[in-house]
């Protein structure tokens, strides 16, 4: 009489705490996929780095320019295949929150962009047209920008209201393309600052080359930077993903930080995991004293255990990896132009699951192995 | 209260495990809440502290900050002259022509590159600042290519201890000394001769002004003087203002970042704390039977339990906030995001931290342990009492 | 059961009926109780399993409500109490003994028996004494600072009478009181009610299966399937 009604009021218990439980893993799980993914995000620019691509900079820092005058001196170094001018511009658009990237580029700078499409009768009008600017399908998705709008923006480095002319619309090859930018042309800008007191025309922001064979990036940079020592501007020439790296590294400590908190949710959800494994092991004592004494090993029971606990951690391991995708199309909305790419990837999800796995086997250990102990006469006396 | 607290207290700690992992779970999501707080608190400090009272800032009109901003040397003489600004005891006016950049320079341990600012100061700029101490050292030689290095820099980046040199803009510059600057932002700076520099990165016009008003109150006339003036394409900011709207962006950041973790986390360690309160009921329906036949109401049964609860709560917090204390030993460096250089401050830990920390703690408890309370106080007697 | 002097019954049950709901189904577990238990009376109420005497024992001591008939104790309707006012007034009026001595493991054998009086304004001082006094009476005040599990059934249950009286009570109800307990201890707790009925003039109202256990009473009550059938008076 007893016995059953132990079971039967575990199994009504166990109802509200197994929901319970894999609410909790659902979280945990989600929680560190969307982490996760901020990291990757952050990393985005990296990742879309072509190894083809090396970016040459003033050697001071970045809030130093390049004079145009070594364009054609990066030209004749060997394995350089093209030369553009990339001048970060840094304005306003209406608010600081709308924040995006500008950049005042030479014309062949598509060139060394594959990955940036634009139809050729919008490249061509973008091309005749001074004022005129390419921007991103993310940008004009977002802004609602089309062909012909008139984009203002209040310069920060450059003073002043600039208008630029939307003459077409870049889309991405792929999910990792940056396409949150707004490129105009450098001749444009350089003809306003020629024309503005005090400051210094015919300045570049950085050169981006293009090189025919990747593996000798290292060698290419080094003779680029060879050609400038000891002058006015000395260069750094790094490949892409360098350059973006050193992005990524000045945000260091923040996201050490974010990866060691994402791994702190698993821990919290181990924590309940294993308490509510332990509650359970102990209220099936007699459960587990009554198999034995029917003939069962101290294997099967340990199995049932770390049965039990997996099957929790698949159902809610599962069920958060199934909400990471749209959980993160709602944070990237939120989060609105901080993240320009904001994609769950494939390695994020195996990681999800194997979290999911650890904490199942982890918060399973200690009980699994006291159910498999289980003295069978001790175990049945427990019903009292 | 009715049922003794002795009772409650001993019930937490006959379940010793189950009452470990439950509160370490909250540890730690109060570690994470409070790590944020302190974090915070941490940048105000620093902004607070780098921004003196009467101090103004003067950039040109559009830029954020001091990079982006140019100050010809004109303009630099007019805004010197207005009557708002002090006048030393040399008869000197209290404003300082500065030029301020960013250098790249390799962190200590990771070796990786981060921007630093170099602020070129005159004698004036130094008087300007008096929560600036030297701590090694000597003050830099006007004229020459010697730099004193922020506590912030010279623990962080390598190659600026006293005597060492770093190479930029063509020169071997020589750093004779180490500043204090209380923990404000200036602790995260290079400071040279701002005419030494300004030849070399070959710069003709100031990146700002820093005046000192003689009276708090002339700031709105100053301002409004700098703003409608032909001559001038510049805009007054007090300097705390000016700092502080420097970094607004990181700390939304961080606040955002933060809450919306605890928040999470919250909700996992909230589960938890029902999952442990439901058991702790289960475990003693007979006892809750007993109570109630002893003469105890639902409202005291009702109660036990939440402050069991609450309980839990306060050592996840105690706990948690006890490992945080220990954040306070180190120090954060980040990029700011929109002066885009390299930012140093510490996790401080204040009273009003200490509530608030304790306070989300032992709601996290209340929260998780109310529907188990409430199942506890509505049990039927009878039932209760078959139970064993 | 009658009473042959006028004096007014302590508990006065007219008519009382209980039924408990299964599913869609309702049993009867009581129909048509009448009885009157007089101040200083030491009933034992007998029957088989499912006879109901446990629920009639429920329903004096107001941990449960009939759902017809009359149940008055010291003069009161308590049935038309409150859920709260019925707890204030089990807290002053009923004394209870379970089977399993029902102690919080938590608490010593001194706290136990102090656990009623928190619900009252006594102070911390005069809390002690009359637990130190009750403690006398049952024996225990050698070990009044061990926690149940330190201690014996007979002992356990001998904290539980203690923690029973300390509120000087009307009414001591108890339930299957020497089920869990050897000869010795049990013989040991009867000893002890039947003192408490004498001495102290207590009503005590026991629910038993056990002959032998219900010799201890001066009345007995018989039910079986819910219904009263005659007993003896001693």
């Amino acid at each position: 009489m007893h016995a059953l009604k132990l079971i039967t009021r575990n199994a009504l218990r166990h109802k509200l705490r197994t929901a319970l439980t894999v609410l909790g893993l659902t979280i945990a799980v989600l929680a560190y996929g969307l982490l996760n993914t901020v990291v990757d995000a952050w990393y985005a620019g990296a990742a879309a780095a072509s190894n083809a691509r090396l970016v040459t900079r003033n050697a001071i820092s970045l809030s130093f320019s390049l004079p145009l005058s070594y364009e054609n001196r990066i030209r004749g170094v060997e394995g350089v295949t093209l030369v553009a001018r990339s001048s970060w511009f840094g304005g306003v658009y209406r608010e600081p929150k709308n924040f995006f990237a500008q950049f005042a580029v030479s014309d062949n700078y598509l060139d060394l962009y594959p990955e940036l499409i634009v139809p050729a009768q919008q490249r061509s009008d973008y091309q005749r047209d001074r004022e005129g600017c390419l921007v991103g399908r993310q940008l004009a998705t977002q802004f609602g920008f089309k062909v012909g709008d008139v984009i203002p923006i209040k310069g920060t480095i450059y003073p002043g209201t600039w208008e630029f002319v939307v003459r077409g619309i870049m889309d991405g090859r792929d999910e990792s393309t940056i396409t949150r930018q707004l490129i105009f042309h450098w001749d444009y800008l350089n003809e306003s600052v020629r024309k503005m007191p005090g400051r210094r025309a015919d300045q570049v922001g950085v050169y981006v080359l293009g090189i025919a064979v990747p593996e000798e990036a290292a060698a290419i940079s080094r003779n680029v930077d060879d050609v400038f020592r000891n002058s006015l501007a000395e260069t750094l020439t790094e490949t892409e993903q360098a350059f973006q790296l050193g992005f990524v590294a000045m945000s260091n400590q923040i996201i050490a930080a974010i990866r060691v908190v994402s791994y702190v949710v698993i821990v919290i959800i181990m924590a309940v995991m294993a308490n509510a494994m332990a509650m359970s092991a102990r209220e099936r004592t007699v459960e587990y004293a009554t198999l034995k004494a029917l003939g069962f090993g101290p294997g099967f029971l340990a199995l049932l255990m770390f049965g039990e606990s997996l099957t929790l951690c698949i159902a809610g391991g599962g069920l958060g990896m199934l909400l990471t995708p749209p959980a993160a199309s709602v944070f990237r909305e939120a989060t609105g132009g901080v993240f320009p790419v904001f994609h769950v990837s494939r390695e994020t999800v195996l990681l999800q699951a194997a979290c999911a796995g650890v904490v199942g086997v982890a918060a399973a250990i200690i009980p699994a192995i006291q159910a498999a102990r289980v003295r069978i006469v001790e175990g049945l006396r427990a019903i009292g | 209260m009715a049922i003794p607290l002795s009772y409650i207290a001993r019930n937490l700690w006959t379940r010793r495990l189950t009452t470990a992992l439950t509160a370490g779970g909250l540890a730690l999501v109060v570690f994470v809440f409070s790590t944020v707080l302190m974090l915070d608190a941490g940048l105000k400090k620093t902004l607070v502290s780098t921004g003196e009272e009467n101090n103004v800032v003067v950039i040109r009109k559009g830029a954020e900050t001091e990079v982006q901003s140019a100050v010809d040397r004109n303009q630099a003489n007019v805004i010197e002259m207005h009557p708002a600004v002090a006048v030393g005891g040399d008869g000197r006016r209290l404003a300082s022509k500065e030029s301020v950049v960013l250098i790249s320079l390799a962190k200590i341990g990771s070796g990786k590159p981060s921007n630093v600012v170099i602020r070129g100061v005159s004698q004036a700029g130094i008087g300007l600042r008096p929560q600036v101490r030297l701590s090694s050292g000597r003050l830099f030689t006007p004229g020459s290519s010697e730099i004193v290095v922020g506590s912030s820099i010279a623990k962080g980046f390598a190659g600026t201890q006293p005597g060492e040199h770093l190479r930029f803009a063509q020169r071997e510059w020589t750093v004779v000394g180490t500043f204090d600057a209380g923990g404000s932002g200036f602790d995260s700076e290079i400071w040279g001769d701002a005419d030494q520099l300004m030849q070399a990165f070959r710069r003709t016009s100031y990146s700002s002004m820093v005046v000192r008003l003689a009276q708090g109150d002339q700031f709105e006339r100053f301002r409004s003087d700098i703003d409608v003036d032909p001559r001038l394409a510049d805009e007054a900011k007090r300097e705390r203002t000016f700092y502080s709207d420097q970094s607004k962006a990181l700390s939304t950041f961080l606040n955002i970042l933060g809450f919306t973790l605890s928040a999470i986390f919250s909700i996992a360690a909230m589960i938890g704390a029902m999952i442990t309160m439901y058991a702790s009921v289960a475990n003693r329906v007979a006892e809750i039977g007993t109570l109630r036949a002893l003469g105890f109401k639902r409202a005291n049964v009702l109660a036990a339990f939440l402050v069991e609860a609450m309980l839990l709560g306060l050592v996840g917090g105690l706990a948690g906030l006890g490992c945080a204390a220990f954040m306070q030993f180190a120090s954060f460096s980040t990029t700011n995001f929109q002066t885009f250089a390299d930012l140093s401050f510490r996790f401080i830990l204040t009273p009003a931290i200490v509530g608030k920390t304790l306070a989300f703690s032992v709601t996290m408890g209340l929260v998780g342990g109310f529907l188990p309370a409430l199942r506890a106080s509505r049990m039927n007697i009878v039932e209760a009492l078959r139970a064993r | 059961m009658n009473r042959a002097n006028g004096a007014a019954p302590l508990v006065e049950i007219l008519h009382l009926v209980k039924s408990y709901r299964r599913g869609v189904q309702t049993v009867p577990v009581l129909s048509d109780i009448t009885l009157s238990i007089g101040e200083g009376d030491f009933i034992a109420l007998m029957g088989p399993s499912g006879s109901g005497k446990s629920t009639l024992l429920n329903l004096i001591a107001g941990i449960d409500r009939p759902d017809g008939g009359v149940l008055r104790v010291g003069g009161l309707d308590i049935t038309q109490l409150s859920e709260a006012a019925l707890a204030e007034w089990r807290a002053a009026n009923v004394g209870f003994i379970f089977q399993f001595y029902n102690l919080m493991p938590v608490l010593t054998a001194f706290e136990n028996i102090e656990l009623p009086l928190m619900l009252t304004r006594l102070s911390r001082k005069e809390r002690r004494e009359r637990v130190e006094l009750v403690l006398e009476m049952v024996n225990l005040a050698n070990r009044a600072h061990h926690y149940p599990s330190e201690l014996s059934g007979g002992q356990q249950q001998r904290v539980a009478i203690a923690r029973a009286l300390i509120t000087d009570p009307t009414l001591i109800v108890a339930d299957e009181p020497t089920g869990d307990l050897d000869r010795a201890s049990a013989e040991e707790v009867l000893a002890m009610l039947q003192r408490l009925n004498r001495e102290l003039g207590k009503t005590i109202i026991m629910v038993t299966h056990d002959a032998h256990a219900a010799g201890a009473a001066n009345a007995l009550v018989h039910l079986d399937k819910g219904e009263l059938s005659d007993g003896n008076t001693r």
